[in-house]
């Protein structure tokens, strides 16, 4: 990182760590890694081209406004990493310029314009992809069929989640959920899916296949966000490394699940209480957002309050715009519009220092 | 050149040095035609409202005088929407609520208030001139830059055989929509304020 012009000390107790921001970058990448990797493996070697494009062209931008700004930036990987993100959000079949223009808006607008790394106020990576979503709706939109999937049996190549969305408008039998929506219309599962789901009703329990998939990354979708369970396992890996902690991920997915869990059911004129929480918590780029956009940490807040907040307000944003909604899918835009409030939460939660004792609990440990 | 009315283009530029009226620089900066179109409304009206704030100003008590200048200001947005409506009916109705809106434009009123009601008449039409010609030239700025990146056009008037659309080639074929968009007003707005104070920055200081 650039040496900064003013150093502000936090109260102590000051603990150096070991970390540099280029090995958090690495850690980052190798968590992201399992489900890039199941990206490329799924939709052919077209995604692995994307992903290099969109790192190539980040990188090559910060070079470029690095030398502008005469710093050097390029060894802190964080360009690297912000490519390797926008890469893993684009759809298989996007358009080549699309990551590039994405990546170009990441680094040099929100980044570089404010200030390099650290003084962007706005997750880089998904601001690129809102940009670029709402510049070309169509090349963002363009699906491919995972590897896994036959010709044959496919009905569309539609996401699940758009499919969803655009089958809300017209359905109209009471009692159906988006995932009975998904079976009616004879959208594809795949076979060890079902044959999971027929294991598991021989229990007397029921499992729709698609939840199954939608866990393994068996659908269509963006490259890195299909597999939620190797997400999942990139999310243990950083909290391990103690690159990430628990709020944010934790209270993302709780409170988005709560609120689908209470109010998803009633779009499908069912009650309360009844939402598809499995399809939603495992479909779009919940996973992907919640464990290693959201917790980005130039732009999510310090203090654990702060983290509490800022991740229950992702969650019920989230829900806001992907159920009631046009769109399908609202992480992106909810991890950035709750970006915009980092600032004013941390100036309104603020730790309390080491040792500061409340006048009224006079003798008691601190 | 004078002073009065020169410095309303570059130095005192109305929508990207003292940020007034943003709200019609945004709103109606999609197109280049529709940015003419609003320039040409508020160079009427200023030049108006200056010329009779500056006449009247002995006349006008202090304390009436807001709404005296809204009076005045209003009468010329109703000339410029009934002459916009007679014989540009397409720009007026793309232009839209942003006509009526002149009224409350604060570079009219600010100019009213700050300039014209304290100086000279000669000196308030040349105030009157190069302000609307600042604004002019940013919101015309800043509708080019939108309509280039966010449709792949440069629409103009339409004159004989030439419909007033101007294609760019490579840009129309994908346009960056989001620039159509108003969140990508407020981009362009931001991007060119910064690229004005950096300039203004170095002139600074090689002075």
């Amino acid at each position: 990182m650039s040496e900064q012009k003013t150093l502000v000390v936090a109260s102590s107790p000051q603990i150096r760590h070991r970390d540099t921001t280029a090995q958090i970058m690495l850690h980052v990448c190798i968590a992201l890694a399992p489900a890039g990797l199941w990206g490329i493996y799924l939709f052919g070697i077209r995604s692995l081209l994307v992903i290099a494009l969109s790192m190539a062209a980040s990188v090559g931008v910060e070079y470029l406004m690095a030398r502008m700004m005469k710093q050097y930036t390029l060894a802190d990987g964080s360009a690297a990493l912000t490519g390797l993100l926008i890469g893993l959000n684009m759809p298989p079949n996007v358009p080549l310029y699309i990551p590039i223009a994405a990546s170009v808006f990441a680094i040099a607008i929100v980044k570089w314009a404010f200030g390099g790394l650290g003084a962007n106020w706005m997750n880089p990576a998904l601001a690129g992809r809102a940009f670029v979503f709402f510049s070309w709706t169509a090349g963002m939109n363009a699906w491919k069929m995972p590897r896994t999937w036959a010709a044959a049996d496919a009905a569309s190549s539609a996401t699940p989640l758009g499919t969803a969305k655009t089958g809300l408008m017209d359905v109209a039998g009471e009692g159906s959920t988006a995932l009975s929506y998904l079976s009616e219309i004879g959208y594809t599962s795949s076979n060890a899916a079902q044959g999971f789901s027929d294991w598991v009703s021989s229990f007397g329990l029921s499992l729709s296949p698609y939840t199954t998939d939608l866990f393994l990354g068996l659908v269509p979708g963006s490259i890195g966000e299909v597999s939620a369970l190797l997400l999942i396992i990139g999310g243990i890996y950083l909290l391990a490394k103690r690159i990430i902690t628990w709020e944010i991920p934790a209270t993302y997915i709780v409170s988005f699940g709560l609120l689908v869990w209470i109010f998803e059911g009633t779009l499908y004129g069912r009650g309360m209480f009844t939402g598809s929480v499995g399809f939603h918590l495992f479909s779009g780029g919940l996973m992907l957002g919640a464990i290693f956009m959201a917790t980005d940490m130039v732009t999510s807040p310090i203090s654990r309050t702060g983290m509490i907040i800022y991740g229950v307000g992702a969650g019920a944003l989230t829900f806001l715009i992907r159920i009631y909604g046009s769109l399908p899918e609202g992480v992106s835009l909810a991890i950035i519009i709750m970006n915009i409030f980092v600032p004013m939460i941390d100036r309104y939660i603020q730790p309390k220092p080491f040792g500061v004792v409340k006048t009224k609990r006079k003798g008691a440990a601190a | 050149m004078n002073k009065e009315f020169t410095k309303g283009i570059l130095r005192d530029n109305p929508i990207f040095v003292l940020l007034l009226g943003l709200c019609p620089a945004l709103g109606v900066s999609s197109m280049v035609v529709n940015a003419l179109g609003m320039s040409a409304g508020v160079l009427f009206v200023m030049l108006g409202s200056n010329i009779f704030v500056s006449l009247l100003k002995n006349f006008i008590p202090a304390k009436a005088r807001i709404p005296s200048y809204i009076v005045i200001i209003a009468s010329f947005v109703t000339i410029v929407q009934m002459v916009m409506e007679a014989f540009a009916p397409a720009l007026f109705s793309s232009l839209g609520v942003f006509v009526p809106l002149i009224v409350v434009n604060c570079i009219i009123l600010g100019r009213a208030e700050a300039f014209a009601s304290k100086n000279t008449l000669k000196d308030s039409v040349l105030d009157a001139l190069g302000m609307s010609i600042g604004f002019a030239l940013g919101l015309t700025l800043i509708a080019l830059v939108r309509e280039v990146l966010g449709s792949g056009t440069i629409t103009l008037f339409a004159m004989g055989s030439f419909d007033g659309v101007i294609n760019i080639p490579l840009i129309s074929q994908a346009p960056m929509r989001v620039f159509s968009l108003s969140a990508g007003a407020l981009l362009v707005m931001g991007l060119l304020k910064a690229f004005f104070n950096w300039y203004s920055a170095q002139k600074r200081g090689q002075a």
